[in-house]
Parts: structure tokens; C-alpha cells; sequence
């Protein structure tokens, strides 16, 4: 499926794969990833539970041996040099653990004295950069979820890592809370730190500028966000009709309909781009289901995705 | 009873709204988790609690089927007073906590028998109701198993199946699909529609994300205890029609600066490689001239330049802002 996937090429990669494969006895969890990640993207990282996100990034951090193939991060062979690939990655967990007691300034310290780092200008212009300054004095306790998450990137960014992975970093606040997360990040990558979030949430995936998505250990794309939408799941409509559930197992039993789900008061059905809407209008009409409106809708990351999550085999569209 | 209009399967005698809850106040010493919540939720209707952590989202659901007693307010369940009449008004609902417990020991089918039993079901009764209750979930074929067994997407449907062996008319769903990948989450959607459109039930379900809020029939916005706004998703993207631009173009610094400093521009938020631009009404097309040149004059490029159908997070986004109309 080489159609889907769209690699950086770049005279700086951060990652750079070849063939990476991790086996755990039979169990392949990661098979023969390739994946160049240029600087200051911000990569989406997708997939079911158990697709091998987490093994490929426990292999990227030099926590992992590959079985097979090899990766390089940050230019750095990640089994030849582990621990240098560690000195010079960040890594923000969604179960991020902050000492409650403590002080926001007082917690960086800490986590910065694991890291050896004891430049206390360096750790002010850090809480300055991500605007904890006015919180610095506070017990971590009293914060919010949102400036907790902020702390916690923080204590990810303390020694300057060149490249930094997030786990769901803001499941669990609310969409003003992201944004100003969100705006963190773009910061960041705008200084050429590389991002990878690994995320299940749709809402994050919207965020990065180029998104991967696994499914049993293979990478089936990379691209940005918008060229996916075009590329991948076909045409939406949006079809208005009662009763409607009645509709929905009507349209769901259609072999050329490619998914149909509800979405409020109305279903939304993805058909082959070349369908035309007169096939639904005529399954709905010989079932005797009422339609009242059929309109064309816009394709999300959660249709990408389970295009490609769900699909036995994604085939190239024939060149129109 | 396919095809059949909902109306004709209920009794005649049903209160409008299954889920009635007035002015609902609670505080946990100083901190007022609910702040005069009301809510009337019918038959057929899925109402999504959208919100972030600590909003009072769970406060509510913990008010509504009465593990929590409230400060002040009433709630109505099926018509039952959850003060004064509470035990018929808790046989009205099926509650799914959030971190909800299964005895990991005991089989799929124990757990249920131990639930039916807690719910006061006689053995006629739930044995019947837990074979239908699993087939129904897909987990007729591992009866036998233990739940801690089970991969997660099948212990939330155990956990579903738990909240339904009482045959609730209200269904409370606290943040069911949080961790959960999309795959999983579409089939436990899945499993609600019957429950919503062929059994009539009422559902509450809560959740922080607002692409699940749009498979609600309505949705209200939480935040610090209150609903600051609730209906239908599409109704609540109309209102802000006409107001928002995606732009793609570079640089990006370049262009936040630019479309910040616009006049009828009120907020600049970037999406990966696209910008999402609010304008103030009325001022579409008037913005989008002026954005295209400015932004050329400033030495950037503009590829696209367009209206868009609001997200319901440009929406929270608005509101929480309170530039509001």
C-alpha cells in the first residue's frame, strides 16, 4: 500500500527506519516498519491496541532490541547507542506522575536534577517559554488537569531533547485547554524539535501535521491529515431517513457501502467516490424507508482510520 | 416491530421525559462540582455530557442515580422521585461507571448472576434475561470465561451487559469509550442504537471528546459545573455558520500574525498544516479579501482560502471564550 504512504525526505531525518521488526516468540508485533520523520514535524501516531505503536516507540527510545531491520534516531543507531538516544529524547506519559506537595518549580527541579541538569536560568526560561511562570510557586495539587499537562511537558522538554514523544497529552481537558497545549507543540516544532504523538483520540490526530497509522504491526500510511481524508475513505453523505435505524441495517447490508454509523439524528454512509447517490436513494426507497435529505458531508480522521483499521485490504483506486 | 414509529411502542402512559432533573446543586466543601444543572432527557434520546475532567460531569451522573444525595434540586427518573420514591426510581436505571467493577475471578456468566442477584432478580428471571443480555453484546461464546480474561473492548461490553440485566429504560454511560480505540468505540455505538430507537430508552453518556459528542441526538457543554449551552450538534455548528475560515498557507508563524492582527478576525487556531479563522459576523467576505492581501504584502503564501462548516470544538471554543454573538 505503497499509494498511502508519503515519506520525508530530508537531509535532516530525527527518524529514519529501515525494515524495523520486533517478533515476541511467533507474534510479530512490528513488521518491517520504514518511517522518515523530518525535523520540527509534528507526527500523529495511530492505530488499535495491540497495532505495535508502543513497541515501536519502546524500540525508537533503545528500550527494545528490534529482531530485525534497524532504526536510527536523532542520527544515532538506537542499539548501538541507547542511552545517548535516551539523553536527547523527551517523553510525556498521559499518566504523567507530579509530587502533589511539591511546587511546579520545585518538581522541574527535581526531574531536572535526574536529567543532571542544575542550570536554573535554563529551568525559568523553560517555565517562562510555556507560560508556568505565573503558576511556579503553587503546590502541583491546587492546578488543573491543564496546567499539570503543561508541567509534565515541561519536565519532558528540561534537558532540550531534539525529539519528543507525548502519549495522549491532553485526554481529559477541555478544547481551550488543548489549544493553548496545542500552541506549546507548534512552538516547539517551530524551534525543530521533532513530535510524535501517539494518540487514540481523533481530536489530537487533527492537530499534527502528518499522521502514521498501524494496524498488526504494519505501517499502512503517513501522510498529512488532509491528503489521507482525500485519499482514503471515498465519498460521505449524510442521509437523513426514518425509521433510522431501519435505514442503517438496510444501507449496512449494501455490498457497495463502505461504512454507515449514526451521528445524531442522521447517519453518515461512505460509498466508492464513483457511487452514485441515486443507489441510495433507490436501497432506502425499495425498503420502503423515507428519506428526507441526502447530502454530501466531509471526510474525518476517524473515517481514515477505520478505513484502515477495519478493511481487509485497501485497494488503489483505478487512475480516473 | 421494524419499522414501526417509536411512539406506537411505548405506553401511553410515559412522562414526556424519562430523565427529569431541576436545578441540581452539589458541593464537596468549598468546591461547587454542580451549579444548577437541569436536564430533561426523552425516550429515544441520546444526551452527550460534553466536557474536561473536573467540569462535574461525573457529579452528575453520581446525582442522577443516586449515589450521591444533592444539596438542592430534584431528579425524576421515569417519572419516580429519587428522594421519595428512591427504590423504583433506581430500577429505572442502568448505570456504567466510569472505572465500573467486574469480579475478575468470576466468569462473564458469574458476573452477571452476582449483578442480577444485587439487583434483586429472581433466578427465572435472570436467566433468561442474562442468555439474551449476552448474545445481544456479542459475548454469548465466552460465557465461560474469566473477566479478567477478557480484552478490553469485551469487558466494557460486559460492563454494558451489567447495566442492562435490570431491563433499565435510562441508561447512564459515564465516559465509556476513555481509552478505548476507535475500532472498539464504533461497536459499543453500535450496541446503543437498538437500545435507543428499538427498546426506546433514554441514555446520558458523558465524555471529553467532541468527535462522540456528534453521535448524540444533543449535546450540552460542562464546564465549571454549569451547562454554559446544550442542543442538537448540527444546531450548535449553525450557530456559528458564516463565521469560520480554513486557510492553508506559509509560513505559519507569519500567518497567525497576520490573521490576528485583522480587525473582524477573533481568534486564529492552528490545526497541523491549517488554520481555522473566526470572524466576527458578518464579515466573511470582507476578511477574506483583506486576509489574501495582507498576507501576500507580509511575504507569505496563501494556497486556500475558504468558509467551512464550524467544528463543534470551534464552537466549545467560542463559547468558553465568551464571544458569544
Amino acid at each position: 500500500m505503497h499509494w498511502l504512504i508519503e515519506q520525508n525526505r530530508s537531509e535532516r531525518l530525527v527518524i529514519h527506519t529501515e525494515n524495523l521488526t520486533r517478533r515476541f516468540g511467533d507474534f510479530v508485533a512490528v513488521d518491517r516498519l520504514n518511517l522518515d520523520v523530518a525535523a520540527g514535524q509534528v507526527l500523529g501516531f495511530l492505530g488499535p491496541n495491540g497495532s505495535g505503536k508502543t513497541t515501536t516507540i519502546r524500540m525508537l527510545l533503545g528500550l527494545l532490541h528490534p529482531s530485525a531491520g534497524r532504526a536510527e534516531v536523532l542520527g544515532l543507531d538506537v542499539t548501538k547507542y541507547p542511552e545517548a538516544v535516551r539523553a536527547r529524547t523527551g517523553y510525556m506519559s498521559q499518566k504523567f506522575a507530579l509530587y502533589g506537595e511539591l511546587t511546579v518549580l520545585e518538581n522541574l527541579t527535581f526531574y531536572a536534577g535526574v536529567y543532571g541538569v542544575n542550570d536554573s536560568a535554563q529551568l525559568r526560561e523553560i517555565l517562562r517559554s510555556l507560560g508556568l511562570d505565573e503558576v511556579c510557586n503553587q503546590r502541583v495539587h491546587m492546578l488543573s488537569t491543564g496546567w499539570r499537562q503543561r508541567l509534565a511537558l515541561a519536565i519532558a522538554i528540561v534537558h532540550r531533547p531534539g525529539l519528543l514523544f507525548l502519549d495522549e497529552p491532553t485526554s481529559g481537558v477541555d478544547p481551550v485547554a488543548r489549544r493553548a497545549f496545542w500552541e506549546l507543540i507548534y512552538k516547539l516544532a517551530a524551534q525543530g524539535v521533532t513530535i510524535m504523538v501517539s494518540t487514540h483520540y481523533m481530536d489530537e490526530a487533527e492537530y499534527c501535521t502528518r499522521v502514521g497509522i498501524m494496524r498488526s504491526g504494519r505501517l499502512l500510511a503517513l501522510d498529512e491529515p488532509e491528503q489521507l481524508k482525500r485519499k482514503l475513505p471515498g465519498q460521505v453523505w449524510e442521509v437523513y431517513a426514518g425509521p433510522l435505524l431501519d435505514a442503517l441495517d438496510c444501507l449496512e447490508a449494501q455490498p457497495f457501502i463502505l461504512r454507515a454509523g449514526l451521528a445524531g439524528d442522521h447517519l453518515r454512509v461512505i460509498c466508492p467516490t464513483d457511487l452514485s447517490p441515486d443507489v441510495i436513494r433507490g436501497v432506502l426507497l425499495e425498503h420502503s424507508i423515507q428519506m428526507q435529505m441526502l447530502q454530501p458531508g466531509v471526510a474525518t480522521m476517524e473515517d481514515v482510520f477505520m478505513a484502515l483499521a477495519t478493511a481487509v485490504d485497501v485497494q488503489e483506486p483505478a487512475p480516473s | 416491530m421494524k419499522g414501526q414509529p417509536l411512539s406506537n411502542l411505548l405506553p401511553e402512559t410515559l412522562p414526556d421525559y424519562l430523565i427529569e432533573a431541576q436545578d441540581l446543586y452539589k458541593s464537596f466543601g468549598a468546591r461547587r462540582a454542580v451549579v444548577g444543572v437541569t436536564l430533561r432527557i426523552a425516550a429515544g434520546e441520546i444526551y452527550g455530557l460534553v466536557g474536561p475532567d473536573g467540569a462535574g460531569k461525573t457529579t452528575v451522573m453520581r446525582l442522577l442515580c443516586g449515589a450521591l444525595t444533592l444539596d438542592a434540586g430534584s431528579v425524576k427518573l421515569g417519572g419516580f422521585d429519587i428522594r421519595r420514591e428512591t427504590e423504583r426510581a433506581r430500577e429505572q436505571i442502568g448505570y456504567l461507571a466510569q472505572r465500573f467493577a467486574l469480579y475478575e475471578d468470576l466468569t462473564v456468566q458469574e458476573n452477571l448472576r452476582f449483578f442480577a442477584e444485587v439487583r434483586g432478580l429472581q433466578p427465572a428471571q435472570w436467566k433468561r434475561r442474562s442468555q439474551e443480555i449476552l448474545e445481544f453484546v456479542g459475548l454469548a461464546p465466552f460465557r465461560h470465561r474469566r473477566a479478567g480474561q477478557l480484552s478490553g473492548g469485551m469487558k466494557q461490553k460486559l460492563g454494558l451487559a451489567l447495566a442492562l440485566i435490570n431491563e433499565p429504560r435510562i441508561l447512564l454511560l459515564d465516559e465509556p469509550t476513555t481509552g478505548v480505540d476507535p475500532v472498539t468505540r464504533q461497536d459499543f455505538w453500535r450496541l446503543i442504537l437498538p437500545l435507543l430507537h428499538r427498546r426506546a430508552l433514554a441514555v446520558l453518556v458523558s465524555t471529553p471528546y467532541m468527535d462522540e459528542a456528534l453521535r448524540c441526538t444533543r449535546v450540552g457543554f460542562m464546564r465549571n459545573g454549569h451547562i454554559i449551552c446544550e442542543g442538537p450538534p448540527a444546531e450548535l455548528r449553525r450557530r456559528l455558520a458564516g463565521r469560520i475560515l480554513e486557510l492553508t498557507g506559509a509560513p505559519s508563524s507569519l500567518i497567525a500574525e497576520v490573521a490576528r492582527a485583522d480587525p473582524a478576525v477573533e481568534a486564529v487556531n492552528r490545526f497541523g498544516g491549517r488554520f481555522h479563522i473566526r470572524v466576527a459576523p458578518g464579515e466573511m467576505d470582507a476578511a477574506m479579501t483583506r486576509l489574501e492581501i495582507s498576507i501576500r504584502a507580509a511575504g507569505g503564501v496563501v494556497e486556500s482560502l475558504h468558509p467551512i462548516d464550524p467544528l463543534l470544538e470551534d464552537v466549545f471554543i467560542a463559547l468558553a471564550e465568551g464571544s458569544w454573538e
